[in-house]
């Protein structure tokens, strides 16, 4: 009886362990041990060498990626959550429940366009001769057009728009599961309504705010496009490094490399958002 | 440690990491070949399959060095024809990649003599690839908002002082090039002593650039007026523009600029070699030449001068035809590093970018 249920225990898990094995363990070993590879000419010469490694902290363009990496991640998060907090604020508790269907599906609506064409989109935008400018110079705010495309705003601007959207339906899906009663108990038992929420409403709405940003950071620091498009090559991501190796030099150790380090920042964000990551708390 | 063949050793890997690349259908009836974008127009390719009743696959590739790598994960046979800037084709064969062109049957008497290129496109008497396509990687503006005079000087453009809005086509060797016949260096005789003066000129375009793009987005920045120069511009970039914007030019500033070309070979794995050759002969054809020249990616010159039977005249304006016996004398090549200096160049480009 006791091995049957073993047998069955294992029939049930053994699908999900070899999907792992043969798509995330065996990958990342093959990536390890090629970023421990080098390239002399075309060569490849496997081994345990931390070239790479020195090289990419060592060289400051190469270190500086994962600088430049990071504070636009940063900072996309950063404004994301203080934009989609008030939204999914309003969704949740100011909206007539009969119209929040359709809030939220307009909401998402912008999840049905390629990222590719609202990249071009934002570049469009915020060109010389884009709406924002022409907007401000209209109105005699200024009176040379500003350069806003192919600069970190762009890129910060354009990866906002996408993620906004992802926070405020995590921030919508834990706010809308708060009983009302602790507002009303906080409040009677003296709160005003900003102690509420900061005592009360704000720590039991972490665990959203910290999946929609655990979201938004791993999305926002392995893009290609939208730095792409939207940076106009004035400072280069780690991705963007990744692609260059690959596209122009076809060295794929450096690369992998890159790729180690990018799955480090990662793993990092998540040892740092584990205690809110529980979706179950969501 | 051991040493091990990129090709054997990378391809599992690669396929591993990155997902396994498009393999291409392998069929006697089919060509497949690795191309750059102006071989995607239709216009060039239906004649080809229609007069052999064939398919041809296409496939686009940035940078040798991405072309050497799809090569090396592929399995033997898979590809055709090859399409690779005409100085990386003795890298090409020294790879072992390349197979004999039969030399007796391509038109390379008809072509321009300066982009026959035999020195490259021959290896110990034997012919590996022909050269197909060649322009100039010089400066493109708008002559509506520059004074061409201004673009006279090649230093003075990125000096900061004329105040025009410059933006930088985003590939290293053309760029560097650029530069070095700037200073005044041999683009062919390059070597890592001349790396600081280069980057010390390729800082300065930075700080006076307002972005670094590639071909559709130095395109996108001069037809917008983001950019009214692009350093690294030229015929084949405007060209496909002068309809609509003709104020939209290139010019090739005092201390020349530099000269690229591309060539065609058949691979020597190819499983299709004779619809191969077939296909490279097309595309040196005087039909072919010049619907490579006005392929709506990019315009370019062609290497044969007989295309000038088949093109109109108002295309022969645009490419600037009767201008080019003065152009030719006027431009170097490439730079040609070997693979070390290679390195350091693209090591400097990503430096730059940074900036």
């Amino acid at each position: 009886m006791a091995i049957s249920t073993t047998l069955r225990g294992w029939g049930f898990v053994t699908p999900a362990l070899l999907w792992t094995l043969a798509f995330f363990v065996a990958p990342f070993a093959i990536m390890l041990a090629m970023s421990l590879a080098t390239l002399e000419g075309r060569e490849l010469i496997w081994g345990f060498d931390l070239a790479n490694y020195r090289r990419l902290f060592g060289q400051s363009f190469l270190a500086g990626a994962i600088v430049v990496s990071l504070q636009i991640t940063l900072t996309v998060t950063l404004v994301s959550i203080l934009l989609a907090y008030p939204l999914a604020w309003i969704i949740a508790f100011r909206v007539p429940p009969r119209w929040q269907r359709l809030v939220l599906l307009l909401a998402i609506l912008p999840f049905w366009t390629s990222y590719v064409v609202r990249s071009y989109s934002w570049l469009l935008v915020l060109s010389r001769e884009g709406i924002v400018n022409k907007a401000l110079m209209s109105l005699g705010v200024i009176a040379e057009p500003l350069q806003m495309a192919s600069t970190r705003f762009a890129t910060v601007t354009g990866f906002v728009h996408f993620f906004v959207m992802l926070l405020t339906l995590t921030i919508f899906a834990n706010l809308v599961q708060l009983s009302p009663n602790y507002r009303r108990a906080a409040t009677d038992l003296g709160a005003s309504g900003w102690q509420a929420f900061r005592h009360v409403i704000l720590p039991l709405t972490l665990p959203g705010i910290m999946v929609g940003a655990f979201l938004t950071f791993v999305l926002c620091i392995g893009d290609y496009i939208t730095p792409q498009i939207l940076g106009g090559n004035n400072e280069l991501t780690v991705p963007q490094v990744i692609m260059v190796q690959l596209g122009r030099r076809g060295d794929f150790p450096l690369a992998a490399a890159l790729s180690i380090v990018l799955m480090g920042l990662v793993s990092l964000a998540y040892l740092a958002s584990a205690r809110w990551l529980r979706l179950d708390r969501v | 440690m051991n040493k091990i063949r990129f090709a054997q050793a990378a391809g599992l890997p690669a396929c591993a990491l990155f997902g396994l690349a498009a393999m291409p259908a392998q069929a006697q009836d089919s060509l497949n070949a690795l191309v750059w974008c102006d071989h995607t127009d239709a216009s060039l390719i239906e004649p080809f399959e229609e007069a052999h009743g064939v398919t041809v696959n296409l496939r686009e590739y940035e940078g040798t060095g991405a072309a050497f790598a799809m090569l090396e994960q592929s399995r033997p046979g898979d590809w055709d024809v090859l399409v690779i800037d005409t100085i990386d084709v003795p890298r090409a064969v020294e790879a072992g990649l390349l197979a004999a062109l039969p030399d007796d049957e391509l038109p390379t008497d008809d072509f321009f003599p300066e982009v026959v290129m035999a020195s490259s496109n021959s290896v110990d008497g034997t012919t590996y690839a022909v050269t197909e396509k060649f322009g100039y990687n010089t400066i493109s503006y708008n002559a509506d908002r520059v004074d061409p005079a201004d673009l006279d000087d090649l230093l003075a453009i990125w000096s900061g002082e004329s105040g025009s809005r410059i933006a930088i086509y985003d590939y290293y060797l053309p760029v560097i090039g650029l530069v070095a016949a700037g200073l005044g260096l041999d683009t062919q005789a390059l070597t890592a002593e001349d790396l600081p003066a280069i980057r010390e000129e390729l800082f300065k375009m930075k700080a006076a650039s307002r972005s670094v793009g590639e071909v559709v987005a130095s395109q996108t920045a001069l037809a917008t007026g983001e950019a009214d120069i692009i350093v690294g511009g030229g015929e084949w970039l405007t060209a496909v523009l002068a309809e609509e914007q003709p104020e939209l030019t290139w010019t090739i500033p005092e201390q020349g600029a530099v000269r690229w070309s591309q060539s065609i070979a058949v691979l020597e794995e190819s499983q299709n070699r004779d619809l191969a050759v077939e296909f490279v002969k097309y595309i040196v054809s005087p039909e072919g030449q010049a619907a490579l020249a006005t392929s709506s990616c990019f315009w370019g010159m062609p290497a044969n001068q007989r295309a000038g039977e088949v093109l109109s005249d108002e295309q022969k304006q645009v490419l600037r035809w009767d201008e080019q016996d003065d152009y030719l004398s006027r431009t170097q090549l490439y730079p040609a590093p070997d693979a070390q200096l290679d390195g350091q160049m693209q090591d400097l480009w990503l430096e730059m970018l940074q900036h």
